[in-house]
């Protein structure tokens, strides 16, 4: 599975695809598959902040609960409702599925972020394959 | 993104079932499960659930145990470890029981068959049954019986759903309509003249439950067979992962959660598979004198959740205030039933029927409430 090259990428498996200040978050490919059927999602509220490396909400498989990092600080500005009765889109195109757009206060921060490449390359690590 | 199911770091390697490769060749996800490397879900986790409820699954549950009593005091042996009574089983009949310590709280939860009057054999769980065969052996030395441990030489696959009939009929000539509820026979399978047929299972579903010779051959064979005479009914392999959601759905308790060395028999709800009256039993004085001091102190009991999200196991149970009363066995999605359900231990004075409570979850307290049990009961058969 590709990763998309135009995206960035955190060590806790969220992609960032950025446009302009503004940045959309989801979760990779791996972390779907890792996670099995999504089933909940809990998601900030428009206008709440969110603080790079910090947790901004979780993702719920039927087995487990995995917590959310956000790769930048910045604003929420936009909230995907289709997640609330369909959080499924994330395991069928999770590299599609934008959980939050945020809004960045400190865009350097997106710098330190990984490339597709190193992404690739750190699960690759992680898995041991 | 943090992960909190549970990752492989055996420090020593993990058991296999013969199954092992062909799960990894179907795509299995594998987990460790008790020490085994097993498959958790292969196509997905809400798929298998839903084959299950609706046409047919298969489970590799190889890494069960089994323990067969032999001898003239073979049904003395298992009246003192077993607290159902098994001199009610006619042959072949299966009844689920559990061992039980002095204290009258669970070594482990068991089905007992018996195939003759001197012969029974005990299949136990997989993370229990080296304990278990001590506990037996360690408890029924005084009597003239033979305790065996057969765990490694079968294999057993679970068949599961409404149309699990169907497919095992395509490769047995046994009559199995005839074979009721918990009752078993030994009969031809896939060819094999020495296999074991019980019509039990842990998914709520109608089912059988077979045992065949472990060797990676014969047992690989035997499950490409099942897959093969399932395709036309869209039969699917299904991991623990589902194993555990239609478990929960059909409030089936599972050894580590709802019953433990910590928990009793009548606050567990499994009374009516203990039988006090009949001859002493390890743990019988302890479950009699908790019943004389007035009964348990607290309930297992299931809850509904009404508020959006997921109380799951060890989360704890709460007022609607926010006052911590009671803690969740098991708590999951329910696949089928589309709402999120728990097994939860409660003080008695809160569980009562429609009794309106909380879970715990990350922080916030989220409402939920007692409902009936089982969660799910499967539909009458046509006849």
């Amino acid at each position: 599975m590709a990763y998309p090259t135009s995206y960035r990428y955190t060590r806790e498996h969220e992609w960032i695809q950025i446009d302009g200040i503004v940045g959309s978050i989801g979760i990779t490919n791996y972390a779907q598959d890792s996670l099995g059927d999504i089933v909940f999602v809990d998601a900030p509220k428009v206008g709440d902040s969110v603080e790079a490396g910090k947790v901004f909400g979780s993702v719920e498989s039927v087995k487990a609960v995995s917590d959310l990092y956000s790769p930048v600080s910045g604003m929420v500005t936009a909230v995907n409702e289709e997640l609330v009765t369909a959080p499924e889109k994330i395991n069928k195109a999770a590299h599609d599925a934008w959980i939050i757009k945020v809004q960045m206060t400190k865009p350097a921060e997106a710098d330190s972020l990984l490339s597709a490449e190193d992404y690739e390359k750190f699960i690759s690590e992680e898995t041991g394959d | 993104m943090s992960s909190s199911s549970a990752a492989s770091t055996a420090s020593s390697p993990l058991r296999k079932t013969p199954l092992n490769a062909a799960h990894r060749q179907l795509g299995a996800k594998m987990v460790d499960f008790g020490g085994w490397d097993m498959p958790v879900e292969y196509s997905g986790l809400i798929a298998e659930h839903m084959a299950v409820r609706t046409r047919v699954g298969l489970f590799d549950v190889s890494h069960m145990g089994e323990i067969q009593l032999r001898g003239p005091e073979a049904l003395d042996a298992v009246q003192l470890v077993s607290m159902n009574d098994a001199s009610k089983l006619s042959e072949g009949q299966a009844q689920y029981s559990a061992l039980l310590t002095p204290e009258g709280t669970f070594v482990d939860d068991i089905l007992v068959y018996k195939f003759s009057p001197n012969d029974y054999l005990l299949v136990v769980n997989a993370g229990t049954q080296i304990k278990d065969f001590s506990w037996i052996k360690k408890h029924t030395q005084r009597f003239h019986c033979h305790v065996s441990d057969y765990s490694n030489y079968y294999s057993q696959f679970a068949i599961q759903g409404p149309r699990a009939l169907e497919v095992l009929k395509k490769l047995t000539s046994v009559n199995l309509e005839a074979i009721k509820n918990y009752r078993s026979v030994w009969g031809q399978v896939c060819g094999l003249h020495n296999t074991l047929i019980s019509r039990t299972g842990y998914t709520g579903e109608d089912g059988f439950e077979i045992y065949v010779p472990s060797d990676e051959a014969t047992s690989t064979r035997v499950w490409n067979e099942i897959l093969e005479a399932g395709r036309e009914f869209d039969i699917l392999p299904c991991g623990l992962g589902a194993r555990n959601t239609l478990r929960l759905e059909a409030s089936m308790p599972l050894y580590g959660h709802e019953i433990t060395e910590e928990t009793n028999v009548l606050e567990a709800g499994l009374g009516r598979f203990c039988k006090l009256e009949k001859t002493a039993f390890l743990g019988q004085e302890a479950l009699l004198k908790l019943q004389q001091e007035g009964g348990p102190r607290r309930q297992l009991i299931g809850l509904e959740m009404t508020e959006r999200g997921i109380g799951r196991d060890g989360y704890p149970v709460c007022t609607v205030e926010g006052e911590e009363i009671g803690i969740v066995t098991s708590g999951s999605p329910a696949p089928f039933l589309k709402k999120n359900i728990a097994l939860a231990y409660v003080p008695l004075a809160y569980s009562q029927l429609d009794t309106e409570l909380a879970v715990k979850i990350r922080g916030q307290n989220v409402r939920a409430r007692v409902v009936n049990q089982p969660f799910y009961r499967r539909p009458k058969q046509q006849s």
